[in-house]
């Protein structure tokens, strides 16, 4: 096995060299280049927005009304709270509405500091997990909330696994007022100020629950990710 | 995949003849074309998007070894590894290793068209390791052993009883007609598959150099449970999907979902940066992308250059009136459609994908809705005169067009022969003006009737129009 890894790892270096020489032959340039390195260390130092449509640069109220309509425009479900505190009864109804016994929940201080007693009370599991196939229903938080199309951000961490957002039914998602954003742009500059260079492993922009027109051109619901997803939106 | 470009003519024969397809393509005709056109009325920007959108494509294909070399330093940063692919064999014999290293036995896959391109599923078949398409359509078409007739919509050419009649063969489960029941399906059949893999291989629709991350877009959440679960995440990409910086990215993202389905924003667009972090409680272990090339450096620098601009929206086959007609299998090979008719003979030759730039009417419709403005009409121009060039028309048209050009470089010659066969054109046709049969137009005359030249001759109307406006002039 050894000698193929290596003959693999020749096939990449031979199709590494000979692919930069066909770029740089067409390009009639080469590597020592300094201008063509400087127009590019400029362009990816600067990360200057391009065109940003008039639509995601409205006032803040505006651009939460914009968020909240282009979100159930994208079939995302939306309750809205008071505060924080009124999570844990949110979930309870509407888990107890669809008749559903666990929630997922992922390990966020914001999450797990919270008085869950009204899930007690329907007799509704709670655990802090990855997902596992067969799980129902999860609850995450959010990273910002893009009003241009209604988009969730989320990211994964310790306390936020990926496939909480992925494998249940069904995804509730904690999303502030506060933490709402006009275009993607003032998303990535968020990212940056928290993240620094490195991004986390996975960044998922979310836009309404999953979907698949490919049985006769047929809109359908619910294809592999979840069915359903209800955005948690406190009003603080 | 097997090559039948040369049987082009064969295939939109039949193509035109098969009522199921024909149905499917009907749907298509009114689908896509309507969406885009509403989602693009309701952005006023979208025509100065698609005039940044070529800009900076333009901008990196100029610096594409740099920003190239920047994404495989952030990939490697990150904890990832780069491999350069030059052909498709390269590619295969590549993503086979990785599987081998960790002994991998199945394979899931969200959509992916450069795997296509690379014949990565019988590869990896043949080699003991078994993929598994999870996109619906791609899952369809595995069940069926079936290709993708559409770059995004792969199963369009299916219709509800096809997929009923190969998911009641191969799941074992009472027969539905019903697309929901079909698609929960499909889902509860591959939710092990997810989990079972050893190795998730994803496609990207572009690299950030910034970041060194991938990102997939997606409505089904498939690809994210691919890259998700398994222990190795594969990208398999292409070299001119880099793109500067997050902001960059963000541009082609607001002109892609719109291009495409229509859809304000795609379901779930994720980036994925590197391996699972130290504390992640899931997330692959082990990160690899593929750079394939497979003849794209080699554009850089000629007048296909244009080409690599290419997003992979599909706009141009929604609105092109022979993929309309046709359909995507028609074209035989990987990519259909105007962007298909210009990358094809790139990848497989002139020799054998020339019939492809030759199906088209140049209506320009395809140019006219492209988010980055590929003048597609003139690149396959490009290719036709490289066939002439080449020798590589069939007989009939390069004497037909040698001799016509014999006489048009001879005004004494053209004016009376061009009279003539005016009138002799007038005298086959019928006493409605048209004529049923013509010598070696069967192609024509088959499917309609060919009207007869009506009145003088061009020639004969220029010089009385001539005459008059000196006239006019005195």
């Amino acid at each position: 096995m050894s000698a193929t890894i290596k003959d693999s790892s020749t096939r990449s270096q031979t199709s590494r060299a000979d692919i930069f020489a066909n770029i740089r032959r067409g390009l009639k340039s080469d590597s020592s280049d300094t201008q063509r390195q400087q127009t590019v260390a400029n362009r990816l130092s600067a990360k200057a927005d391009n065109l940003i449509p008039a639509r995601s640069q409205l006032p803040p109220a505006e651009q939460v009304e914009l968020f909240k309509t282009m979100a159930t425009e994208a079939a995302a479900e939306l309750i809205e709270l008071e505060s924080l505190a009124e999570v844990p009864q949110a979930c309870a109804d509407w888990l107890t509405q669809h008749h559903v016994d666990q929630l997922n929940c992922a390990s966020d201080t914001e999450l797990s500091t919270l008085d869950w007693q009204p899930l007690d009370e329907q007799q509704i599991g709670r655990n802090e997990r990855v997902a596992q196939v067969g799980d129902i229903a999860s609850l995450t938080c959010s990273f910002t909330g893009i009003a241009e199309t209604g988009t969730l951000m989320l990211h994964s961490s310790a306390q936020s696994p990926t496939t909480l957002n992925f494998l249940p039914d069904n995804h509730l998602v904690v999303l502030h007022r506060s933490a709402i954003v006009g275009c993607y742009e003032e998303a990535w500059k968020k990212l940056r100020q928290t993240f620094g260079e490195t991004l986390p492993r996975t960044v998922n922009m979310i836009t309404g629950p999953s979907r698949s027109a490919d049985i006769e051109q047929t809109l359908q619901m619910g294809a592999h990710g979840p069915k359903t997803l209800i955005i948690l939106f406190i009003k603080d | 995949m097997q090559i039948n470009t040369p049987f082009f003519k064969q295939r939109a024969h039949d193509a035109l003849a098969d009522e199921n397809l024909q149905k499917a393509l009907a749907k298509l005709k009114t689908g896509f074309p309507e969406k885009r056109a509403i989602a693009v009325d309701r952005m006023p920007e979208f025509e100065e998007l698609r005039n940044q959108g070529r800009d900076l494509k333009n901008h990196i294909m100029e610096h594409l070894d740099l920003y190239l070399e920047q994404f495989e330093r952030k990939v490697i940063e990150n904890g990832g590894h780069v491999h350069w692919a030059r052909t498709a064999d390269d590619a295969n014999q590549i993503i086979l290793d990785i599987c081998q290293q960790v002994d991998a036995k199945t394979v899931t896959k969200g959509k992916s068209m450069v795997t296509e391109e690379i014949g990565l599923n019988d590869y990896l078949e043949a080699n003991g390791v078994q993929p598994v398409e999870t996109d619906l359509g791609e899952y369809i078409l595995q069940l069926r052993h079936d290709h993708p007739s559409h770059i995004i919509a792969p199963a369009i050419h299916l219709n509800l009883e096809d997929v009923s009649e190969a998911f009641h063969a191969n799941h074992h489960r009472p027969k539905s007609n019903d697309p929901a029941v079909l698609m929960q399906e499909a889902r509860e059949m591959l939710r092990e598959k997810f989990v079972a893999a050893d190795v998730g291989i994803t496609g990207a629709n572009f690299c950030v150099a910034e970041t060194g991350s991938t990102i997939i877009v997606t409505n089904e959440g498939n690809g994210d449970l691919t890259q998700t679960l398994p222990k190795t995440h594969i990208v398999v990409t292409s070299i001119e999907k880099v793109v500067p910086t997050l902001e960059d990215m963000t541009l082609f993202l607001r002109l892609l979902a719109r291009s495409a389905t229509g859809q304000e924003f795609s379901v779930y667009n994720t980036l994925s940066t590197g391996p699972r972090r130290e504390g992640d409680q899931d997330g692959p272990e082990n990160f690899h992308v593929v750079l394939v090339d497979n003849g794209r450096s080699e554009m850089i620098g000629t007048e296909f250059q244009d080409m690599l601009r290419c997003i992979r929206c599909s706009a141009c086959m929604n609105h092109c009136p022979v993929y309309g007609a046709v359909g995507g299998h028609s074209y035989g090979w990987v990519y259909p459609g105007p962007m298909g008719s210009v990358l094809t003979p790139q990848m497989i030759g002139i020799e054998k994908g020339g019939m492809l730039p030759n199906a088209s009417t140049f209506c320009g419709k395809c140019e006219s809705v492209c988010p980055v403005k590929i003048p597609l009409p003139k690149l396959m121009r490009h290719w036709r005169e490289d066939e002439f060039e080449k020798h590589l028309q069939p007989k009939a048209a390069r004497y037909g067009l040698a001799s016509w050009a014999f006489f048009a470089k001879r005004p004494t010659l053209y004016k009376p022969y061009t009279r003539m066969a005016s009138w002799l054109m007038k005298s086959w046709a019928g006493k409605d003006g048209r004529i049923k049969k013509l010598p070696l137009a069967s192609g024509w005359t088959d499917w309609r009737d060919m009207p007869a030249p009506q009145g003088k001759t061009f020639m004969q109307a220029w010089k009385e129009q001539q005459k008059t406006k000196t006239g006019e002039q005195r």
